[in-house]
């Protein structure tokens, strides 16, 4: 056997080896991912109620423009921008201003650490539950109008008011969410050397400074990065509005997942729902991918 | 003279102050919510709204373990965390083999059709689960596998950023090591599971805690295809606790402190992979 032979022989066996070993994942995301993509879009096309499923009709493009016409699928997408919009902001400079505070080492960081996390170690339900006792709008019932009330503020009804419901759940996921840019966050700022902010300190740049010129450049591919996150996190809402609100008062917080749910599993309308599922999807991955290009821009 | 040192350990003593005091305030704020429920768990239901505006209020007094025995006796707790260990633990197997294995042929393997998986691997990465959960669910209707363990399971084995963690985790193994392996006479199979996989435990580890924390955190497809009642996950069981009667504040936070407690162990054993893998995808992202 020559040198040669053996080592095609070798390259034969990789390629079958490769075929084994891709073929699993292959087959299950096209099955469980790829194909179900294709009927939403698919199925957007027809008039299809989940209760009369052999009286499917097609019907062209008039889901989407019975969408445009929608109230309800416009207030839905409000909500869910309006969250995402106010959410991002708030929880990622939250999550950089504790990254922060724990980042250098000191007597009891890993507490403190523990501690800003510690929200992360329940899940959405338990967190949303807890929170909607917490928001009680009574004073001798709800912690935090009984703390207003002691400081001398009046009381709010968080959320049996549409003005007041979506911030009560923004609040509520940034304080559940921050530790977890947090750590994100930490390990960026591990990576930016530290003769940098001796040398910006010996130039006499002020703290506030080192943060500005040295800080964020630093962490300028770290924060793109859990922007992304954070805003496709965001708009995915669901569990907080299902579990605190049920999409209300006065659809304040439904959101557009919220809307296929109700839509598709609720109403049946199911050809419906899917045309508000791929508009979704259409949103996600232009936002994802103009995040991209923005972060390949500038990097 | 003396005054200008003394002034500048001064002001460091009270930066420093400043900033414990700043830690404990906020740290405070940050874990008060979970004190209360932990509290509020512990107290008999007549004193858990009877002093909101005192500190006692994250204290329990009276501590008793009654609500702890009203969820137990309420709530089917053997089912409920039966069903959600299983279901978590079979896509946990298969996911670390199907994905791994999918991810070193992506990373060390040349074949045609690579190039074309690895592209769908990462632009599948962004699509939510959300925009598919309606043919989704047909499909899992058409195989008949609504309520059945099936339907949590299969659809979730094979995930792409899984698939990109282990990719890129293989790429960096060194190469003589796997040229080594085949002159010795392995197969490229054999050389994975005897040579790679042994020196792979902290992606397989990382990948292990990422994908438990976020199917503990399942909520939504749970509730669309586990309608009976004993098919229940612990977030399902959760949640239609606190809305069913008699409606117990004690009980209800004794039962989210119970769900919390899996979770809070393997925190606790696998701490340093799970925050090794937040922050290496947001490095390598």
């Amino acid at each position: 056997m020559t040198k040669a032979s053996n080592l095609s022989a070798r390259k034969r066996n990789e390629r079958i080896a490769a075929y084994v070993f891709v073929i699993p994942a292959v087959v299950l995301l096209v099955a469980f991912l790829v194909v179900p993509m294709i009927y939403t879009v698919y199925y957007s096309v027809f008039q299809y109620q989940i209760m009369r499923p052999d009286d499917i009709t097609f019907i062209g493009l008039k889901n989407y423009v019975k969408l445009f016409g929608d109230s309800d699928f416009w207030q839905a997408l409000k909500n869910t921008v309006y969250f995402t919009v106010i959410v991002v902001p708030c929880q990622c400079a939250l999550a950089l201003a504790l990254a922060l505070l724990v980042s250098k080492k000191f007597r009891g960081v890993a507490i403190f650490r523990t501690m800003y996390f510690s929200p992360q170690l329940t899940s959405m339900v338990v967190i949303s539950i807890l929170w909607t006792v917490l928001y009680n709008s009574n004073p001798n019932t709800g912690l935090i109008n009984s703390l207003l009330t002691n400081l001398g503020f009046d009381s709010i009804n968080f959320l049996s008011n549409e003005k007041t419901a979506m911030n009560s759940i923004i609040f509520m996921s940034a304080w559940q969410g921050a530790g977890y840019q947090m750590m994100i966050f930490l390990a960026g700022l591990q990576g930016i050397p530290g003769e940098q902010y001796e040398a910006a300190s010996v130039d006499g740049a002020t703290k506030f400074q080192q943060f500005l010129y040295v800080t964020i450049p630093g962490l300028q591919s770290t924060i793109k990065y859990v922007i992304m996150i954070t805003m496709i996190q965001a708009m995915k809402l669901f569990t907080q509005p299902y579990v605190m609100t049920q999409g209300g008062p006065k659809n304040s917080t439904k959101t557009l997942v919220y809307y296929i749910y109700t839509q598709g599993f609720q109403n049946g309308n199911f050809g419906y729902a899917c045309a508000v599922a791929a508009v979704f999807f259409v949103i996600v991955v232009t936002m994802s991918l103009a995040m991209k290009r923005v972060t390949s821009a500038t990097d | 003279m003396t005054r200008k040192p003394q002034s500048k350990k001064a002001s460091a003593f009270l930066s420093k102050f400043l900033f414990y005091a700043g830690n404990i305030v906020i740290g405070v704020i940050f874990v008060s919510p979970l004190l209360w429920m932990i509290s509020a768990s512990l107290k008999p239901e007549a004193d858990i709204f009877a002093n909101m505006s005192s500190i006692m209020t994250f204290v329990p007094t009276n501590a008793t373990l009654s609500n702890y025995l009203e969820v137990f006796s309420r709530m089917n707790l053997l089912v409920v965390f039966k069903n959600t260990l299983l279901y978590i633990g079979l896509i946990l197997i298969f996911d670390l083999i199907v994905n791994s294995i999918c991810g070193y042929a992506l990373a060390k393997f040349d074949f045609k059709g690579k190039g074309l998986i690895l592209n769908l691997v990462i632009a599948l990465m962004v699509l939510p689960m959300e925009a598919i959960m309606l043919p989704l669910y047909i499909e899992m209707s058409q195989l008949g596998w609504v309520n059945t363990l099936q339907a949590l399971v299969v659809p979730f084995i094979a995930k792409c950023f899984s698939i990109y963690m282990f990719r890129q985790f293989f790429y960096d193994i060194p190469n003589d090591l796997l040229e080594a392996a085949a002159i010795d006479g392995c197969s490229p199979i054999r050389t994975f599971f005897n040579v790679v996989v042994p020196i792979s435990k902290t992606v397989y580890a990382t990948v292990f805690i990422l994908d438990f924390v976020s199917h503990w955190n399942d909520f939504m497809w749970p509730f669309l295809v586990m309608t009976g009642e004993n098919k229940r996950t612990i977030q399902l069981a959760v949640q239609s606790f606190f809305g069913t009667q008699p409606v117990h504040y004690g009980a209800i936070m004794a039962a989210l402190v119970i769900s919390a407690i899996p979770m809070i162990i393997m925190f606790i054993f696998m701490q340093k992979y799970y925050v090794e893998g937040i922050a290496s995808s947001g490095i390598k992202g």
